[in-house]
């Protein structure tokens, strides 16, 4: 009897923890999506903070967010997806290839702050970039090459041998194996590494609070894509934090709508992406 | 025709090497990456040390990085990321684990299927996004809290809520996704004989579930603890506009300071040797990460043994 009085009791506790997590999650959406949703019109988005014209958007920030991320990208998926190939498919099982393994998730424990500090004194210091977009690019590329990296290497592990051997018997080279089927193949995985990176990048901010800085006004027309990149920007989540430090909470909980917005297109993109995934483990 | 055919080949070879070669210095990234980071956080942290010595840092208590005659000392900072962190772990862990159990054992399909993506919502929100949360409806309930505790009192200073304990909440639930997520994939991967054959014996469903299937997931749960545990160390900014701004003892209603919030906000205006300090704070964090790492990648190793 007492036995079953106990059951029930942790059952209770079990659902009632899985009631306060459904809650808090519904909670914080609801709550930013009232608070927010008033600043999601068009004029929000495409303006930038002006005094003169009255208008406080946040194009510019929506700007550098873009600048940061395709930046990011670009150096992150080669080398990502270049180390995880060769993981699966170069590596023997030596020493060298658990370094190679213990530093990857090192990388992926390491907290944002020390990638910020170690961006402004390396790229920032050193190699004299100064607090820019580029800076802050080079720096989020360490942060997100794990993530990219350990999805390639599950996605290339999940192909079958049977389609390397086939590739080997008919007389392909290694490298023409690994761009014409294992990629291929694994694209769905490496996609859903990237769209991880994308989230992780959007949502950033101790990062490039240290590395790219806070500017926040749109490029100039003449000035060419390069100019942008070595002055500094703010990401969205980077403005956010500035708002709430300087007690503007409207805006505040715009950009908050805005950025959980992004997450749901991207969760949303990971799930139609992984579900490709299982399909051709069958 | 012949030559033609060597030259392919040669050519054919060539590509392989190349290739080979591109993706070793891709793998070789990571490891300099980590190496960098290392030298550059000792670099920079050691000669603060040095300078102002090893006791007058680390065990003093005394933090007035901007006075006349400055004091550096950073235990206080310590002391708040270890017991913010520990209690953190307290509260979060045992909700995450509960509600792991109830999608992984006990909720019919279709409401595990509902939940986890909401999970996944959770875990993909900025940091910032909890911060200003925890700013605008933590803050004010903990105020209430704190006025209704020290009603009366002269000695205690007021922090309006932001103090220890709202960052702890704050990060209680920022840690509830990571380990929330990892410790129910753990428990799905218990083989279901184990279930069926201790529900043979006559064991309740609680007790398969307490006896049987968590200590069989045990290493993938400790995995998610220690993820939660380096998560909750590491943040930054959400903490860092609910947790007041003073280096006080950490008690649940003062304000504090942490590690990684004395970086963000003093850097900005930081110089001289309170600049070379906050890199000796930096390189503090770094060396709890690294344990914190240390020990997943021990979990991990026994995991695969």
């Amino acid at each position: 009897m007492t036995s079953k009085i106990k059951d029930g009791l942790i059952l209770g506790l079990i659902y009632l923890a899985a009631f306060f997590t459904a809650m808090l999650l519904t909670g914080i959406v609801v709550f930013v999506f009232i608070k927010g949703s008033g600043f999601l019109r068009w004029s929000f988005l495409t303006t930038v903070p002006s005094i003169l014209k009255g208008t406080e958007g946040i194009a510019g920030n929506i700007v550098n967010t873009l600048y940061i991320v395709s930046l990011t990208l670009l150096i992150a998926i080669p080398v990502g997806v270049g180390a995880a190939v060769w993981l699966n498919e170069y590596a023997d099982r030596s020493r060298f290839v658990r370094l190679v393994e213990f530093t990857t998730q090192t990388l992926a424990g390491i907290p944002s702050v020390i990638f910020g500090l170690f961006g402004m004194m390396f790229f920032g210091r050193t190699l004299g970039l100064g607090y820019s977009i580029l800076t802050g690019s080079l720096t989020l590329t360490l942060m997100v090459l794990p993530l990219i990296t350990r999805n390639a290497q599950e996605a290339l592990k999940a192909v079958p041998d049977s389609y390397r051997f086939g590739a080997v018997s008919m007389g392909a080279t290694k490298w023409y194996m690994i761009h014409t089927i294992l990629l291929p193949c694994a694209m769905p995985g490496i996609v859903t590494g990237v769209l991880l990176a994308v989230g992780r990048i959007v949502g950033e901010s101790a990062a490039l609070l240290l590395t790219a800085g806070s500017g926040y006004s749109l490029p100039k027309t003449g000035d060419g894509i390069f100019h942008k990149i070595m002055e500094s920007g703010g990401t969205l989540a980077v403005q956010l934090y500035l708002n709430m430090s300087k007690a503007q909470y409207d805006a505040a909980f715009g950009i908050a709508a805005v950025l959980i917005c992004i997450v749901l297109v991207i969760n949303f993109l990971t799930e139609v992406f992984a579900g490709k995934i299982d399909t051709v483990k069958k | 025709m012949n030559t033609e055919m060597i030259k392919v080949r040669a050519h054919a070879r060539a590509i392989e090497i190349i290739a080979q070669t591109l993706f070793t210095v891709c793998a070789l990234f990571a490891i300099f990456a980590v190496a960098a980071i290392t030298l550059y956080m000792l670099a920079n942290g050691i000669p603060a040390i040095c300078e102002i010595g090893i006791k007058d840092i680390l065990f003093s208590t005394i933090w007035q990085p901007t006075a006349q005659n400055a004091e550096f000392g950073i235990l206080y900072i310590v002391l708040t990321s270890i017991v913010g962190t520990m209690m953190a772990v307290i509260i979060g862990v045992p909700i995450a684990l509960l509600t792991a159990v109830f999608m992984a054992e006990i909720a019919p399909r279709k409401v595990a299927a509902l939940m986890k993506p909401a999970v996944e919502l959770l875990a993909g929100i900025p940091s910032v996004v909890y911060g200003m949360l925890g700013l605008m409806i933590l803050n004010p309930v903990v105020y209430r809290w704190e006025q209704k505790l020290y009603r009366g009192s002269e000695t205690h200073q007021f922090t309006g809520g932001s103090n220890l304990l709202s960052a702890v909440l704050v990060l209680a639930v920022m840690i509830l996704p990571t380990v929330l997520s990892v410790s129910e994939s753990a428990i799905r991967e218990v083989p279901q004989e184990l279930r069926a054959s201790s529900l043979a014996l006559g064991a309740s469903r609680v007790q398969t579930i307490f006896k049987v299937v968590i200590p069989a997931a045990k290493p993938g749960i400790l995995t998610a603890i220690v993820l939660g545990v380096g998560r909750a160390v590491g943040e930054a900014m959400a903490i860092s506009l609910v947790s007041g701004g003073c280096v006080n003892v950490p008690l649940p209603f003062d304000s504090v300071r942490f590690l990684t919030t004395a970086i963000v906000s003093e850097m900005g205006y930081a110089n001289g040797r309170h600049r070379q300090v906050l890199f000796t704070i930096g390189l503090v964090l770094f060396i709890f990460i690294m344990l914190v790492n240390l020990t997943l990648n021990h979990i991990l190793r026994r995991g695969k043994e």
